[in-house]
């Protein structure tokens, strides 16, 4: 994990480290299983064709948990993430697979963020971030914000 | 216009779940995600940490330990809210996740069993061409086992019916 980060550090505006992400369609049944969401529209072309759409889908629960990563991986062992949304307002395709474990070129996403906003409650540090899904295009196509609590030099962020 | 007996839902839970938060789940969930925080699944890492053991993701509230049937939600709606979509023509299979927001307030840990009630809070219609949709906002309230409460969760739980486009035309 990269070190520590701390709110005396942040200045509004700053960015939040990017994360790319890739989507494949071994993914999407992986996440299936693991979220128990078993919807056919993330993994049965015939379904997903029957339904009116293209392809496969990727689970807006999964863009939802890689902005959760976005935020969990920035702010490191010691940060807080105390509240968290996202909309989602496109749909996004996963790669297919070349072989059992590599999957096609195409599309890589990036989740990125900025702060918006830092300030202090009782003892308690906080900023709040500005965060959002970008395709292989650079379309956003997942947005929403997230306020994480930050240690001070001299405070702890995490309760519990 | 939302339909009577849907809309007469607004305000009720369905039954409490209950989620087993079981180490192995963890690790697959950070691994579906290809997160490889050593918090989610380094035994001796997280020992070390402020959490003193290994955490859950945020957005991670365990498996259910009665199976949800019928529902790609983590969530036990309440079952007449489902009937009465179906009736009304707005099939759980053309359902979307339209967003989430949380709320939390304490880390879960390996080994939590966690209580959960959804609530249906309010209702929305959006009509569009050919058709309308229904946004449910799903309230829900997670405590873990000692009684401290660890999370809320708004899930938008979209619903089309049966005549409208397919997503991509609704979506934005």
């Amino acid at each position: 994990m990269p070190e520590q980060l701390y709110w005396e550090d942040i200045e509004v505006g700053a960015e939040i480290t990017p994360l790319a992400k890739i989507a494949t369609t071994q993914m999407l049944v992986r996440w299936a299983g693991a979220s128990g969401d078993f919807n056919p529209l993330h993994y049965d072309s015939a379904y997903v064709a029957s339904a009116g759409l293209g392809q496969v889908i990727v689970h807006g629960a999964l863009k939802r948990q890689w902005l959760i990563q976005l935020m969990t991986d920035w702010m490191g062992d010691q940060g807080f993430l105390k509240k968290f949304s996202c909309q989602y307002g496109a749909m996004d395709y996963p790669r297919h697979m070349q072989s059992i474990s590599e999957p096609q070129d195409g599309e890589t996403w990036h989740c990125r963020g900025k702060v918006t906003r830092k300030y202090i409650e009782g003892d308690i540090h906080l900023v709040d971030c500005k965060i959002s899904l970008e395709n292989g295009k650079g379309e956003i196509t997942t947005s929403g914000k997230a306020t994480v609590i930050l240690p001070g030099k001299s405070t702890d962020a995490h309760p519990g | 216009m939302i339909p009577e007996e849907i809309k007469k839902l607004i305000g009720t839970s369905g039954a409490v779940q209950y989620y087993a938060v079981e180490k192995g789940a963890i690790r697959r969930f950070a691994e579906a995600v290809d997160d490889a925080n050593p918090l989610f699944q380094d035994e001796e890492y997280a020992r070390k940490s402020p959490y003193g053991g290994i955490i859950a993701p945020p957005g991670f509230f365990g498996w259910p330990q009665k199976q949800v049937r019928d529902s790609p939600l983590a969530v036990d709606i309440p079952p007449e809210l489902e009937a009465a979509f179906e009736k009304a023509g707005y099939p759980l299979s053309l359902v979307l996740d339209g967003g989430m927001e949380y709320e939390f307030f304490l880390p879960v840990r390996a080994g939590d069993i966690l209580s959960a009630v959804t609530t249906v809070r309010n209702l929305r219609e959006r009509t569009g061409e050919g058709g309308s949709i229904i946004v449910s906002f799903l309230d829900t309230v997670y405590h873990n086992q000692a009684g401290e409460l660890v999370a809320k969760q708004q899930l938008m739980f979209v619903r089309r019916s049966l005549n409208s486009p397919p997503p991509e035309a609704v979506h934005a």
